[in-house]
């Protein structure tokens, strides 16, 4: 049903990367430091264009319409994106407002339901990343495309993902998610990233005086 | 998709004024700039009445365009620091309705209380009453237009390092006809000329900010996020 290919060549972070995902698969992007995890999930997204490639979605160019594409698309980048002055709840409200979900029972999987009406400032960083992974949920969106989902989170909160991401799959959701550690997600398939080549650093040095300008 | 673009047009400013609400140091800051300013001018000029009621128009004017540039850094500074930038894009809402949203709660927080300080500090200079009338609604385009022409500045500075020299480069002289126009009106109604062009060209000024600054600034927002 679903079925995304992903072909793109860029000049720097990444080079033809490629790859086909079908419903209820999983792909997790590793790599060292530096080699394009998170520009990867960007342009899967829709927020970064790809200098060259496509992404497709059912044989269609997915990002030639973003907004809708982007309704397809959970996004956790690697911030939590969680407005310190309101609360958990306001904090979900708009994500709510665009998928239609309900934010109370998404906090209830993430076990973060007490904590509901707690500025987000007086969250620690583990509650924050469940927030964060809360407003995935409540977006109801078939592909996931999870920043290092696990930043912060407690042993009982990967369990709780676990089956989350099992769920999700089982609807015959996908999950793509970069990670340095090792995730709970069953016979997921893994795409290692090389990483920059000795050629390719004096690059983006070039970039600076350009950069400079401005 | 379930969503409706007037609904999250309308959650984006409910969130801003909330978060404008519990910050309400940072919005009065752009008032409270634009009052002090105001209220140094008969320091430095001298207490004459005539003097100052002859410049009331251009203090006023001045000072509420310098005041409303203020909080331009951070309003959408803050969301591409904190990461809310990508999931306000990930709401499917086209980044130009992003950007007027963002403009709209620009003028409710900084524009709306500006155009309620501005009739007591032209009373404080001693503007005739006759005046007030052409003064606000004057102001009221003048600040509708500072909102989409600095909301627009703003985002195509985002991501820019040293964006807030920028910021006023770019603002202030693409305000420059609001300015002109908005004082000239002031100046005409005191000297018992017709105001009326004056404002008409304001309006016209607006007419052509309302469609092409949105436009603009989510071009600058999709290249911020890049």
């Amino acid at each position: 049903m679903e079925n995304i290919s992903v072909f793109r060549g860029e000049r720097l972070v990444l080079d033809r990367v490629g790859f086909t995902l079908d419903a209820g698969d999983a792909l997790l992007l590793t790599g060292p430091n530096g080699a394009g995890k998170s520009t990867l999930l960007r342009v899967l997204a829709g927020l970064r264009k790809p200098e060259g490639g496509h992404v497709l979605w059912s044989g269609v160019d997915a990002l030639a319409d973003r907004s809708q594409h982007a309704g397809r698309v959970a996004y956790l980048g690697h911030q939590d994106a969680l407005k310190l002055g309101l609360t958990l709840r306001e904090n979900l409200t708009l994500a709510a407002r665009a998928s239609g979900g309900n934010p109370d029972l998404c906090m209830k999987s993430l076990n973060i339901s007490g904590l509901a009406d707690l500025p987000a400032r007086m969250l620690s960083a583990g509650q924050k990343r469940r927030a964060a992974l809360a407003r995935v949920l409540l977006a109801q969106a078939p592909l996931w495309l999870l920043d290092e989902p696990s930043l912060g989170l407690d042993i009982n909160t990967m369990d709780l993902l676990g089956g989350l991401f099992a769920a999700h799959r089982q609807a015959g959701g996908i999950v793509i998610a970069t990670t340095h550690v090792p995730l709970p997600l069953p016979n997921a398939r893994t795409l290692a990233l090389p990483g920059l080549n000795e050629s390719d650093i004096p690059q983006p040095m070039e970039d600076f005086p350009e950069d400079d300008l401005l | 998709m379930k969503f409706q673009i007037p609904s999250l047009i309308m959650a984006i400013l409910e969130r801003d004024l909330r978060l404008a609400l519990r910050h309400g140091a940072d919005t009065l800051g752009a008032v409270l700039f634009f009052i002090l300013a105001g209220a140094l001018f008969p320091l430095a000029l001298g207490p004459s009445p005539e003097l100052l009621r002859r410049m009331a128009p251009g203090i006023v004017w001045v000072c509420a365009l310098l005041a409303a540039l203020l909080p331009l850094d951070r309003l959408f500074g803050a969301e591409l620091e904190d990461g809310s930038l990508d999931q306000l894009l990930m709401t499917g809402l086209p980044a130009s309705l992003i950007a007027l949203a963002k403009m709209m709660a620009h003028w409710l927080t900084t524009g709306l209380p500006l155009l309620l300080a501005a009739g007591p500090l032209a009373i404080m200079l001693g503007m005739p009453s006759g005046s007030m009338v052409v003064l606000l609604t004057g102001l009221f385009l003048g600040t509708l237009i500072l909102s989409l022409i600095g909301g627009m500045a703003a985002s195509v500075v985002l991501g820019a390092r040293r964006g807030g020299v920028l910021l006023p480069l770019l603002v202030l002289p693409l305000t420059t006809p609001a300015l002109i126009f908005g004082a000239a009106a002031l100046d005409a109604a005191q000297t018992g000329l017709s105001w009326g062009p004056d404002l008409e060209l304001l309006g016209a000024f607006l007419a052509a900010a309302i469609p092409l600054c949105p436009l603009a600034a989510g071009a600058g927002l999709r290249a911020a996020v890049e």
